[in-house]
This record gives C-alpha cells, structure tokens and sequence, in this order.
C-alpha cells in the first residue's frame, strides 16, 4: 500500500463525500413538500461541497502519491478492495462535481414541477457517484459506480426530458452501455492477468505489447463513447437536447470527463507502449473531433445542439493534449476537462434560463433579447467569450497549454488544430450575436432573477480566476503529472516520436 | 545596450482602470445622458492625465511596470511603459478626449438609438487601445488586442441593418479569424523559441529569441505576426477597413483612423522592435521584404482611393495607405526608418482623425457621403472645410504640416538603408495622395452644387453643432503645431531607444 497515503482527517472524507448524499437522499423519502424537498437537496449538496474544500486545503502537491487514502477488504474471494484515494488528477474533478450539484438544484428551481422529489433523488444519486468514480482506486468500485452514474442520468432523460425524450434516453443508455461493457472486458483481462482489481498495482506491472494493444482497445472505445469523440459521438447532442438544464450540466461538465479522466487514469499508465503505438491516431481522431464538433456547431439552430457539438470540439482539446505526452499538453488537458465543465456547464444553464421563458430551445425564438435582458447577455456572453478562449478566461489558459504541447513536439498537429480554435470565435461569436441582437424578442422575456444571478456568479468567478491566475489550479497536478509522464515513459522505454 | 532603469509602479494600471471605471460608470447611468457624458468627458481627461503623468519619467529613460497576475512561467498579464508604448497611449487617451465632444453632438444631432451601448463599448476600446500601448509582453497585448476587437464589433454593427451586420461579420471573420489563426500559433511559437513573451527590456536592436533559434521557425513565426495583425489592414489582410466604415463616423473617426488600426501597426511595430529586434530582422533579411509588401499597399491602397465618391470609403482606403507607412518605415530598419515609421503614428492619427471628423460634420449638416454632391459647402462650412484642406495637405505631406516630417525622415531612412526604389514609392504615393485629396478640397470650395443633389438646395445648411467642430479644428491645429514644432513626439520616439534613434544621419546597417 505504498501507493496510498491514509487519510490523516479525523474523519473519513472521501467516504463521507460519496455517502452524504446518500444519506440525504433516503431522507428525500421521509419530505412530503415539494418546496422542502428542494431546500433540502440545496442543503446537503451545499454541505457536500463545504465538506470538499477541505480536500483542496489539506491536499499535499509535493506527492505523487493517492491521499486521503481509505483501505478495507470488501470480497476477499476474488481480491476485490474499498480503496479510495485522490492525487493531483482526481482532485479537481471531485471538487468540480461538488460545486456543480448545488448549482444544478438552483437551475431546476422552476424547470422542474412533476416528480420532484424523485428529481431531486436522481442528483443526489448522480453526486455520490460522481465523486466515487473520481476517488476509486479499485476497478470493481470504480466500475460499479461508472454503471450506477447511468441510471440516475438515464432517469432524468426519460422522465424530465424533452419531447424525444425516449429516442435520446435510449439512445445514450445503449451507447453507453455498449462502451461499459468493453470497460468490463479490460477489467477481466486485467485480473486474470494479474490477480488483482487495485488500480495503481496494475499500474507498476509490465505487460507484453499484444496484451496493452487489446486492453487499450477496448478502454479506448469505453472512453471514447464517453468522451465522446468522433464517430462515437452522436448520443451526445440528442441527449444534451432532451435532457432538462441539470441534466445537460451534469451531462456536459461530469459525464463527458469520465471518458477523458479515464484515459489519463487508466490507459496512460496501464498501457504505456500501446498508449504510444495509437497516440498518432488519437491525434488525428482528436483533430478531426474538434475541426468536425466546430463545423457542425456553426451550423445550428438549436441552442444546446450547437452548445453539444461545441463539446465534442473542447473535448477534442483534452484528448489532444492528453496523447502528447509532455507536461504542458497533459496539463492543459486536465485543467481543460475543468474549463470545460465550468464554461459548458454555464452555457446549458444560460440556454435553460430562457428556456424557462419562451419554452424554445431554437436560437430564433430567443433572438434579439439583449435590450429586454441586459443582465443575461452580460452573462452569456461573458461565458461565450469563455467558450471561444478569449485570452483572459479559463478556456484560453487551457488551450494555450494544449497549443504549446503540441507546437513543442508536434507542429504539424498544432497547425491542423488552429481552424478548431478559429471556429470556436465563428460558432460561438455568431450564436452571441443572433441571441443579442438576431430579432425582435417578445414581451415574455424577463431579467435575470436574484436565484440566476447567485448560481451563474461562481462559475464567472472560476473563469476569471483560472483566466488570471491558474496557479492554484495547476500546482496541484504538477507532480502526479510528472510521475505518470515518468512511468509512462519509463515503461514505454521506446523513444517518443518527434 | 545595458538595461533600462525600470520603476516598479501601478501607474500603468491606473490608466487603464480608470478608463474601465468610466465605462462601468457609463453603463450604470442609462438613463441621464448627461450625467452618462460627463463619465466620458471625465474618464478621458482623467486617462490623458495619468498618461502625461509618467511622460517626464519615460523621457528620462526610464521604464515603468507593474505585473497583476502571473499566468505561467514567462506568461503574465504585465503593463510595461516606454517610450513606444507612451506614444501610443498618449495619442489614444488624449483624442479620446476630443472625440467625446465629438459623439456628444454627432449622436445628439442624429438622435441615434442604443447611446449608451455605443458609450459603453467606445469606452472600453479605448481600455484596449490603451492596454495595448502599455503591455509589457505578447499575452497582455492579445488580451487587449482582442477586447478592442469584440467591443468594437457593437459600434461597427450600430446600426443593426443588413448593411451593418453584413460589414460587422466580415470585421470580425478579418480580425478575430487572422488573430486567431496567426497570432495565437505565433503566440505560442515565440514562447516555444524563446521561453518567455516578455518584450525586450532594453532597445531595439536585441529581441528576445535566443542565438541558437531554428532561423526557420524564426521566420515562419514573424510572418505569423504580419498576418496576425490584420488591424494594420496590410494587403490582402485590409478589407475589413472599408466595410468597417457603416460605423457612425465618430467610429470610423476615433477608431478605424487611430484606435484600431493603431493598435495594428503599434502591435507589427512592437512584434518587429521589442521581440525580434533590429538586428534579427538585418540578419535573417526579413525587412525589405516587410517593405515591399508595404509598398504594395500603400500604392494599390491609394490607386482604389482614387476611385471612391463615397467620401468615407476614400478616406478608408486612404488609411489602409497611410498605414503602410508606419511599416514600411519600421521595416526599413535604419535609425531615421524607424523615427519616420513611428512619429507617422503619431501624425497620421491627428490629420486622419480631422478628416474623418470633418466628413462627420458634412453628414450631419447635408446627410450625404458622396464626394460629388459636396459642391461649393465651403461657404456654408467654412471651419469644417478649412480643417479638411489642412489635415488632406499634412497627409499629401506638404511642408510645414505634420505629414511632411514622416516623409522627411522616411526618405532619410531610404537613403540609409540604400534602398532607393523605395524613394520612388514615397513619390508615387504622394501624387496619388494629392491624387484624391485635391478632387474633394475644390469640389467643396470651386465647386457648384448640382440641380437634383440632396443637398442641392444649400439654403439652411450650416456648420455642425460647435461640439462637432471645435474638435476637428483643434486636431487641424494641431497637426500644424506638429508640423512647425514636431518636438513633442519627436522627443518620445527618439526616447525608444536614443543610442540608435540618434543616430540619424550614420547609416549604421550598411549593405
């Protein structure tokens, strides 16, 4: 257990982060009251993230090493562990989903009005596995709680989505399943290799190449649905469509970076020479992800399909940087994964905002609203400029990390995904620009209410802050970046091609 | 050349807060124009005043700097003050001042709608010309470089008809599509090469890529540049310009004669002296090069001015020539090239700004912008007119107005570099600009108003509000002083980098 560093809190945080929710969503079955149920919800997500912080506070950055660590035997017979633990990878991942929850349960104050209770149920479902998925170190648990995140988000599809709700919910449900189950392959092939489900174990073992080319290929299109990158990527945009604004949050900010957490946590280090042999074409799939996402985003009508595709193009960035395999792309890469989550997580809530008002998604019937509501614009398109990598917010640091691990190894790569950083200004300037000003808008229209504004402001708060100042945000990650660039490398042993 | 003595202070900052402070402010008060024009007036006079405050410190060879927040190692938002930066932002912040007057009685004589908007967003390009002067490196400089873009897209689309959006898109697919697909890989090229973006503390003879740099890499990532900075509107980069101009013309005055483009040739000036540096362009030989591109603008701009009736397209064109100069003098890379190139930023800003002003106080009085229906106004707007003829003869480059000093040293720095065709430019370009300057100065003063113009019946017709013509008559005025007693500037662009600036009459690069 060398790995693991015991949790030196006088109380077991992570577990308490995955149960706390938990709990409180067994007490939702106790509230008869729509109101207070909702209140509640706020409560326990709020005191989840309260409960977080201190993770980042009593977090070490000097150590590659998991912390907070929590061991115990669970199924002796087949090795199978509870083993939690977070480093400079897992920890803003944790803290993000931590954040994201309450802001989910102040978006879905209004949007949602039938089964409440059960609404509410599914987030605090959705949050325990969230923060599991990110802070497991045993595959069996990890699995566990990747297929336990699809049930709740399936449920709110189906039950709080749109008119095509059940196209999109089974379209995403068997996406996602099909990728799991490739995910449960690797597992077992992993096992019976090795005897054990310990992630960072199976970590420090050598494996013949055959072997690292099969289970990088069936974790390279588990993540990859995930993630999603192109061609695996069209649940995407009917799920985001259907789902209600926390859905499309949670959808685009937490889902989408299990698949890219999970190349950096499992095919990096467990496949190093695979991981090497397919970089090329990650790259190019990445590319081709994030020329094609922004192509297709330009032409929309639809506010959450453009928003959609502007995901598979920003989701492009990370899995770019993450198969360069130098410090800057790899960093880039983890902190893009948050950008993305806080920028694209505000985007869908701005798109349910006035989705509340005139019950359209579609950019025509919400065009020219920026004289009605000045405060909303302000906001959007603040979060727009965001989304585009305006030098200044969190998106462009970001990218710019990204950039330069490629500019430094692979140029050519670098140039061939300027036109995505070029169609991100076209698609999002030009949704901007029809939303403000495209039309005459109808009386419907209100100003931001108190609740928006106090739900938008932290996410514009984190954009500036990482636009200004990333070194807080970054520190964290450069030593466990670095030791599992060293045990890529190492294992690899074959010189990078330049 | 040893290092600049550098000051540690939040001046720099101060200028550029104050100007966003102003905005803010113009935002709150919506609904009291007054008030809402006194945070402009106030914001102005303030900003200038901050600006000409660091003045005698930057004269006497001093740098200032002030560094907010650290981004990544060598990656900062950083406000440096020298004498280029100073130039700059002293001609920003000090006709932002006049121009404010200016809006006040263009936009109250049109009764123009969304006013606070259009103060708001003058505002805060102005924020961006400004901290554009004052960056200290690459990333502070895009950072502003593209708030002036972004803020200056509402005023350019003020309008809000098909013919503004259709000129607005194509000022934003110019300028945000070159900044992003040039500039930013040029971003991130230099920081590869050289390991910072910090500019050069010291002259501009040294730049900041290190000996052992791919001369390749080198060259690909200045041509980066060149095509990044498409606010220098250098062919074939220029066409946003002339679209750009369905901005209300205090637009068209404040920003596309001075703020915007400025913000263009300082950025090429800056990337050419503070990150390659004199000596880097000599010996990978990228300057004549530079020149003759901008050669080709300068003639190809003036030859489709000439063809222009409507008078703001033909000062549009004019612009995308004049602006060439200030690169071609840059690129010429000798002591009096460089003076002639950057006082040009200077002159150009004062006469341009008057003509666009003036053509502003035509379409207030007679609502047209054609050339051909301006016959024999000079006697109705005497003061206007007046004020054109000067700024058209310093931009022809006669004697005695500002224009005629660039020319001066150009020719100078010509003859320095040995490169005498490029005399034949200078000469070529200044028959054409008599060319299409001449035409308008006699059709208004000779000429007799036509049967069937809109302004055919001159009856009625008077100058502009005083709030419209005291600023254009001010900046004529000036840009005589600038002529008579070039000092000022002279003073500031020689404080570059005196060692070399001085040296006017040495050719110091021989070839």
């Amino acid at each position: 257990m060398d790995f693991l560093i015991p949790n030196q809190l006088n109380y077991p945080i992570l577990s308490v982060l995955i149960f706390a929710p938990l709990a409180g969503a067994a007490v939702l079955f106790l509230i008869r009251n729509e109101t207070v149920a909702r209140i509640w919800t706020l409560l326990v997500s709020l005191a989840v993230f309260a409960l977080s912080l201190p993770l980042y506070f009593n977090f070490d950055p000097s150590t590659p090493k998991y912390q907070f660590g929590e061991h115990s035997s669970w199924i002796p017979a087949f090795h199978i562990n509870y083993t939690l633990g977070i480093d400079g990878i897992s920890l803003l991942l944790v803290l993000l989903s931590t954040l994201l929850f309450p802001i989910c349960v102040l978006g879905s104050w209004k949007y949602i009005s039938k089964r409440v209770k059960e609404f509410h149920f599914c987030l605090l479902l959705m949050e325990s596995a969230c923060v599991g998925i990110f802070s497991s170190l045993d595959f069996v648990l990890f699995y566990i709680f990747w297929e336990a995140m699809l049930i709740p988000m399936y449920l709110l599809i189906a039950v709080w989505g749109g008119p095509e709700k059940v196209y999109a919910s089974i379209k995403f449900f068997i996406y996602t399943m099909a990728g799991s189950v490739f995910l449960l392959v690797a597992m077992i092939a992993l096992y019976l290799k090795t005897g054990t489900f310990c992630i960072p174990e199976l970590m420090t073992k050598a494996y013949p190449f055959a072997f690292q080319f099969w289970v990088f290929l069936a974790f390279g299109i588990a993540f990859a649905i995930k993630v999603p990158m192109a061609p695996f990527h069209t649940w995407l945009p009917a799920a985001h469509v259907e789902a209600p604004t926390a859905g499309s949050v949670l959808l685009a900010s937490i889902l989408l970076k299990m698949g890219t957490y999970g190349f950096v946590r499992f095919c990096l280090p467990i496949t190093p020479n695979a991981s090497i042999y397919f970089a090329p074409y990650m790259l190019i799939i990445s590319i081709i992800s994030i020329v094609y996402g922004g192509y297709v985003a330009l032409g929309q009508s639809d506010m959450k399909k453009l928003i959609a595709y502007s995901s598979v193009a920003h989701m492009g960035f990370v899995t770019l940087g993450t198969f360069f395999f130098n410090k800057n792309g790899l960093e880039g890469a983890i902190l893009q994964m948050i950008n993305h989550g806080i920028t694209t997580g505000a985007l869908f809530l701005c798109v349910g905002i006035v989705y509340e008002r005139s019950h359209s998604r579609l950019i025509k019937d919400n065009s020219g609203i920026a004289k009605i509501m000045p405060i909303y614009i302000g906001f959007f398109g603040f979060f727009c400029l965001s989304s585009m990598a305006f030098p200044g917010t969190n998106s462009f640091v970001g990218e710019l990390l990204v950039l330069l691990g490629a500019f430094a190894d692979y140029k050519l790569i670098g140039a061939l995904s300027i036109p995505g950083v070029v169609l991100a200004a076209a698609y999002m300037l030009h949704l901007l620009q029809r939303i403000a000003w495209g039309g005459k808008a109808s009386s419907h229209f209100s100003d931001l209410e108190l609740r928006e504004i106090i739900y938008l402001a932290p996410l514009a708060v984190f954009v500036l802050w990482i636009g200004f100042s990333p070194g807080p945000f970054l520190d964290v990650m450069h030593v466990s970046v670095n030791h599992l660039l060293e045990q890529l490398h190492t294992a690899g042993a074959v010189a990078l091609v330049k | 050349m040893e290092t600049m003595e550098t000051i540690i202070t939040i001046k720099p900052v101060v200028a550029v807060l104050i100007a966003s402070f102003a905005s803010l402010l113009i935002m709150a008060t919506p609904k009291k124009p007054n008030l809402r024009e006194t945070w402009s007036v106030l914001g102005a006079v303030a900003t200038f005043l901050t600006v000409l405050s660091m003045t005698p410190l930057i004269l006497a060879g001093k740098a200032l700097e002030y560094t907010p927040f650290v981004i990544l190692p060598g990656i900062s938002l950083k406000f440096r003050v020298d004498a280029l930066g100073l130039l700059f932002g002293t001609i920003a912040s000090f006709l932002w001042i006049l121009v404010t007057f200016y809006n006040i009685g263009y936009m109250r004589s049109l009764k123009e709608h969304a006013q606070t908007r259009y103060y708001f967003c003058f505002a805060v390009a102005i924020v961006g010309a400004v901290g554009v002067a004052f960056s200290g490196n690459l990333f502070t400089l895009y950072f502003f470089y593209e708030v002036i873009t972004i803020f200056t897209y509402p005023l350019v689309a003020h309008h809000q008809d098909e013919e503004a959006y259709e000129g607005a898109r194509k000022y934003m697919v110019y300028l945000t599509g070159t900044a992003k697909s040039f500039f930013l890989p040029a971003i991130v090229m230099t920081y590869i090469l050289a390991g910072t973006l910090d500019f050069a503390p010291s002259g501009i003879l040294e730049g900041i890529f290190p000996a052992t740099a791919n001369p390749l890499l080198v060259k690909i990532t200045y041509v980066l540049y060149l095509a990044g900075f498409a606010k220098a509107a250098m062919m074939p980069f220029h066409n946003w310009l002339p679209s750009a101009m369905v901005a209300p013309t205090p637009v068209s005055a404040l920003l596309h004669a001075v703020a915007v483009v400025k913000a263009g040739v300082f950025c090429t000036s800056r990337v050419m002296l503070s990150v390659f540096g004199v000596k880097l362009l000599n010996d990978l030989n990228l300057g004549i090069p530079t020149a003759y591109v901008a050669s080709f603008t300068i003639l190809t701009a003036s030859i489709i001015a000439l063809t222009k009736d409507d008078l703001k397209a033909r000062l549009a064109y004019s612009t995308v020539s004049q602006l060439s100069y200030v690169i071609l003098g840059v690129a010429l890379l000798t002591p009096s090239g460089v003076t002639g190139g950057l006082i040009h930023i200077a002159n150009h800003a004062f006469s341009k700004i008057t003509l666009f002003m003036c053509a502003g106080s035509i379409y207030v009085a007679l609502h047209t912008k054609k050339i051909s229906e301006m016959g024999g106004i000079a006697k109705q707007m005497p003061f206007t007119i007046a004020a054109f003829s000067i700024a058209a003869l310093s931009m022809i480059g006669v004697p005695l107005v500002c224009g005629f000093v660039t020319k001066w040293y150009l020719a100078i720095g010509v003859i320095q570099a040995h490169k005498n065709i490029f005399i034949l430019v200078l000469l070529a370009s200044t028959i054409l600009n008599t060319g299409y300057f001449f035409p308008v100065i006699l059709k208004t003063i000779f000429g007799k108003p036509r049967e069937g113009d809109p302004g055919a019946h001159h009856h009625g017709i008077h100058e502009a509000p005083a709030f419209m013509v005291i600023p254009l008559f001010l900046t004529a005025i000036a840009s005589i002083l600038m002529g008579l007693y070039p000092d000022y500037f002279m003073n500031i662009v020689k404080s570059v980098d005196p060692s070399y600036l001085l040296n006017t009459l040495k050719a110091v690069f021989t070839s």
